[in-house]
């Protein structure tokens, strides 16, 4: 099992979620990254996933 | 009891296997006045949901004052919109009288429209016939050049068409438009191998005819000039198979969508034949040359009926070449085909892809997925000048815009009691 302290000398792997902006940075960094598209169901609004929450019910 | 989510699912998957159950053939040319269901003497017909006059953008105004003129009713724009104003022309969308036309989609009771006939469900729909390309009537073009080609469809090409198709009883759309994707058609923008097809199909019956080899070369000319002659038919095809998904209880399935450079709109099953309209996006366009954004209406047409029965840009992994004419890379015409099976019901059997196996065009536009996930149907179109007399400024891409869908869910969820 590697500790804690191990770790974090080790390079960095990211799992970027949702926001893609974050991909370049991290990349232009050398930091390996795999996006995954992402995004909450209808764009966030509340009164809309109600909507949804209830047609799947 | 059923769950809501039980009889939704149960509407939509009846409402897709009827679309996939359709068996639209082209069986006429007739007048408009003749073969549009509900045409009147004074009725101009347009592409997208309901505007009005004050609404379009300058080229689509000429182009509605071209088709009175074209009647005869006006001798000149000005006259044309007094008509109008005055309540003597009534205007009213395609979609209203179960036919598309393509851009601007001027319709008028002269006009020679293809008549589709779906054989399964008993459902008929129209499509005007395309009078050339780049410079025409549908952009707003009103020329002497524009005058002789309406005439000469109206004379010569639609008559001539018409015979054949009635000679052979029919050209039967669906094994057709699906043996044309698999030689590199999308259905809506692109269209050579199906034009070859139908081509084909048609020209011994043309031979049939009265008409001179001259006047007959001619009309086999113009089929192989205009490589999307039959694209109109496919559309109003198209039209066909999406009646029979229409006014299905429950049913969360898109049957309608259509933009006229001011709204795009859209019908859900389930509500009739309400309305939801946003604003026409703009189109992410290759430009010929001398053209740029400030050039180009917004998403126009009701040629969109294409991607809303599971073909255009929903089949672009069909059609890879296109991206040399609206833009992008292959990988892109490939994505685009794959994004769009998640917000559809099913995949088509009848319309499948060689390049993904073989696997059927995403159909069936589910408002519910489109709202859940945010993404709205992929559109390929032409687009043309805001201003009269241009035509066709380019092509590319764009994208139904969210809010059609997410009013329309709203008048959903009334409708099924949440």
């Amino acid at each position: 099992m590697v500790k804690e302290a191990e770790l974090i000398h080790q390079p960095m792997k990211v799992i970027n979620i949702g926001i893609d902006s974050f991909i370049e940075s991290l990349k232009e960094q050398g930091v390996e990254v795999i996006h995954v598209d992402w995004r909450p169901p209808a764009g966030g609004d509340s009164r809309l996933i109600d909507i949804l929450d209830k047609l799947e019910l | 009891m059923a769950s809501k989510k039980e009889l939704i699912e149960s509407a939509n998957k009846k409402a897709t296997e009827r679309i996939i159950a359709a068996r639209p053939f082209v069986v006429d040319v007739k007048p408009a006045i003749e073969a549009v269901a509900g045409m009147k003497e004074n009725l101009v017909c347009h592409a997208g949901p309901p505007l009005e006059l004050d609404e379009m953008v300058p080229s689509f105004k000429m182009a509605i004052f071209g088709g009175i003129m074209w009647e005869g009713w006006a001798k000149t724009p000005e006259e044309a919109e007094r008509l109008i104003r005055d309540g003597k022309v009534i205007l009213e969308p395609n979609h209203h009288h179960n036919g598309i036309g393509t851009m601007y989609g001027i319709t008028t009771p002269s006009m020679p429209v293809f008549v589709i006939e779906d054989k399964v469900h008993g459902n008929r729909a129209t499509a005007n016939i395309r009078e050339g390309t780049v410079k025409a009537l549908r952009y707003g073009c009103w020329d002497e050049n524009v005058k002789r080609k309406l005439g000469w469809n109206r004379d010569v090409l639609g008559p001539i068409i018409g015979f054949a198709l009635r000679e052979c009883g029919g050209v039967d759309m669906v094994p057709l438009m699906g043996k044309a994707l698999h030689m590199g058609d999308d259905g809506h923008n692109e269209n050579r191998a199906a034009n070859l097809l139908f081509s084909m199909q048609l020209i011994p019956d043309i031979l049939k005819s009265d008409y001179s080899k001259e006047t007959i070369k001619d009309v086999v000319d113009w089929m192989n000039t205009d490589s999307r002659f039959v694209s109109t038919a496919e559309m109003a095809v198209c039209k066909a198979i999406t009646l029979a998904a229409h006014n299905i209880e429950n049913c969360s399935v898109m049957t309608t969508m259509c933009r006229n450079g001011t709204y795009t709109g859209i019908r859900v099953s389930g509500l009739g034949d309400q309305w939801f309209k946003a604003p026409a996006p703009p189109v992410n366009l290759l430009f010929f040359p001398g053209y740029g954004p400030k050039d180009a209406t917004n998403d126009c047409g009701d040629s969109c009926v294409t991607e809303v029965a599971g073909i255009g840009a929903l089949a672009m992994a069909a059609a890879p070449a296109m991206v040399q004419f609206v833009g992008g890379k292959v990988a892109d015409a490939v994505n685009y085909t794959k994004e769009m099976y998640e917000i559809t019901t099913m995949k088509n059997t009848n319309w499948t892809i060689p390049y993904m196996d073989f696997e059927g065009c995403p159909i069936g536009i589910d408002i519910i997925k489109v709202v859940k996930t945010g993404m709205t149907p992929h559109i390929n179109t032409s687009i043309g000048h805001i201003l009269p007399n241009f035509g066709q400024v380019g092509a590319g891409m764009t994208r139904a815009p969210l809010k059609c869908f997410q009013d329309a869910l709203e008048a959903f969820a009334k409708a099924v009691g949440v």
